[in-house]
């Protein structure tokens, strides 16, 4: 009687496996990303000079051109949405620098590639962090960057909402480029480069939104467009970007 | 008992004008050892990240079970621990929140299997400091915790016994020897031959 033998012996040997393994049970990968996003949100808040930096950048450059150019509220308003979306480029750019310097540095993004997790799904959850923490952040400041530039009451609402969805296109574009310099010292300057280009219809759309909102015109297309690109940016960026950190790797 | 087997064929590695690796082939079952030793420069870390897959090799293959793995790298990675030069920690929490996030993105961890870890590498005490405040052998033996807790069959070390006290290298001895008694496999480069208790060791010379 050989036919019943077999499927108990498949049986104990497959409890002999689980027994081996100390009835270990592997992380799922949306439990893998939330624990990658939560690390990078405790580590921010143990360091908070480098979250503080690229937000004073944005308020102090805002702030700066009422004080060069002139108090006048006309001219403030003309130049407000291209003042305001340079300076919210230039600061999430600042910030990208430490995006993935440290996990490097450190051996968690060797780690992370051979986690045997999706490391497509984790550099997504660290770009989220970084939105998080820089985006967002930006997007609350917004108003007061506007006021000093004299956008009027009316238009914050407008304004918040086009720094908040062209930051998230900001990160994810600018993660590919942090990913591509990460072999290189130095990379700042490349690192712009890489990004800036790339960025250019966030630029475009971000400071068409604002103009709209603040002559009181309703801003929702080029919102819808940063929309789409940020949509394009979650869809695809990730993947580039854990390509990029297998190629820094080897 | 677990049944595995690696395979390393005819392993050529070039980085860019050098011939690091030069037809390196080994084969290694459960409950083996292979201590890869050489001098410095002979290849040792490159030959560890090309068997771990993180380095493509000119030539030659890598079979777990006699499957290529590059196949399925992500599934061979979830079979594998790979610990270098450095250990992968971050200097601003604790070595237990270190362990939780690293370990925890693999697999699922109660707080029992997190202290008996520290506590088996004589981390019980000082756990919650930051790991910036902690010496280099301490952060080996948080490394060695987050081995301990990862329970995968195969483990590639690079120089697992930096910094560490007599007592912390009979710590890894034991660490390596329960590995292989689970029939387990260990790859370990090393400059010293590994603490005693460790049988059935294979050696590999790298050339200079």
């Amino acid at each position: 009687m050989s036919a019943p033998g077999v499927p108990a012996a498949a049986a104990l040997a497959g409890t002999a496996a689980v027994q081996d393994g100390g009835g270990v049970q592997l992380a799922g990968a949306l439990d893998a990303a939330r624990l990658a996003l939560l690390r990078d949100l405790k580590l921010a808040f143990r360091k908070r000079g480098q979250l503080v930096q690229p937000l004073a950048f944005f308020a102090l450059v805002t702030m700066l051109f009422p004080l060069g150019l002139s108090p006048e509220l006309s001219r403030l308003r003309e130049i407000a949405p291209g003042v305001l979306w340079v300076a919210a480029l230039l600061a999430s750019l600042l910030a990208l620098e430490f995006l993935f310097r440290d996990d490097a540095y450190d051996g968690t993004l060797e780690q992370y590639a051979l986690s045997g997790q999706s490391l497509t799904a984790l550099m997504f959850a660290k770009t989220a962090a970084h939105w998080l923490l820089t985006g967002l952040p930006l997007a609350l400041v917004a108003p007061l960057a506007a006021l000093s530039l004299g956008a009027p009451l009316a238009a914050l609402g407008g304004i918040v909402a086009s720094v908040a969805v062209g930051s998230v296109a900001l990160s994810l574009i600018g993660s590919i480029g942090a990913a591509l310099t990460l072999g290189m010292k130095r990379s700042g300057a490349l690192l712009s480069l890489l990004t800036l280009p790339l960025s250019l219809p966030v630029l475009i759309y971000g400071a068409r939104a604002t103009q709209l909102a603040m002559s009181g015109a309703t801003p929702l297309a080029p919102l819808e467009l940063l929309g789409a690109l940020a949509v394009l940016g979650v869809t695809l960026a990730p993947i580039a970007a854990a390509a990029a950190v297998r190629i820094s790797l080897e | 008992m677990l049944d595995e087997r690696l395979e390393v064929e005819n392993l050529h590695l070039w980085r860019g004008e050098r011939h690091v690796l030069r037809g390196v082939r080994f084969a290694l079952g459960s409950g083996s050892c292979l201590e890869v030793t050489g001098p410095n420069g002979s290849g040792k870390t490159s030959l560890l990240r090309t068997l771990c897959g993180l380095i493509y090799p000119e030539e030659g293959r890598v079979l777990w079970k006699g499957e290529d793995v590059r196949r399925d790298l992500s599934a061979f990675h979830a079979r594998l621990a790979y610990l270098g030069h450095e250990p992968p920690l971050k200097a601003d929490l604790s070595a237990r929140e270190n362990l939780r996030y690293w370990i925890g993105i693999r697999r699922r961890l109660a707080a029992a299997d997190l202290d008996a870890a520290l506590a088996r590498v004589g981390a019980g005490a000082w756990c919650e400091r930051l790991v910036r405040t902690l010496s280099a052998g301490q952060r080996r033996r948080v490394a060695l915790a987050g081995l301990a807790l990862l329970i995968v069959p195969l483990w590639i070390l690079d120089e697992p016994t930096t910094n560490l006290d007599a007592e912390g290298q009979q710590l890894v001895g034991s660490l390596i020897s329960e590995q292989l008694g689970r029939g387990g496999l260990v790859i370990a480069a090393v400059h010293r031959a590994l603490p005693g208790t460790v049988r059935d060791v294979h050696r590999l010379e790298l050339p200079p």
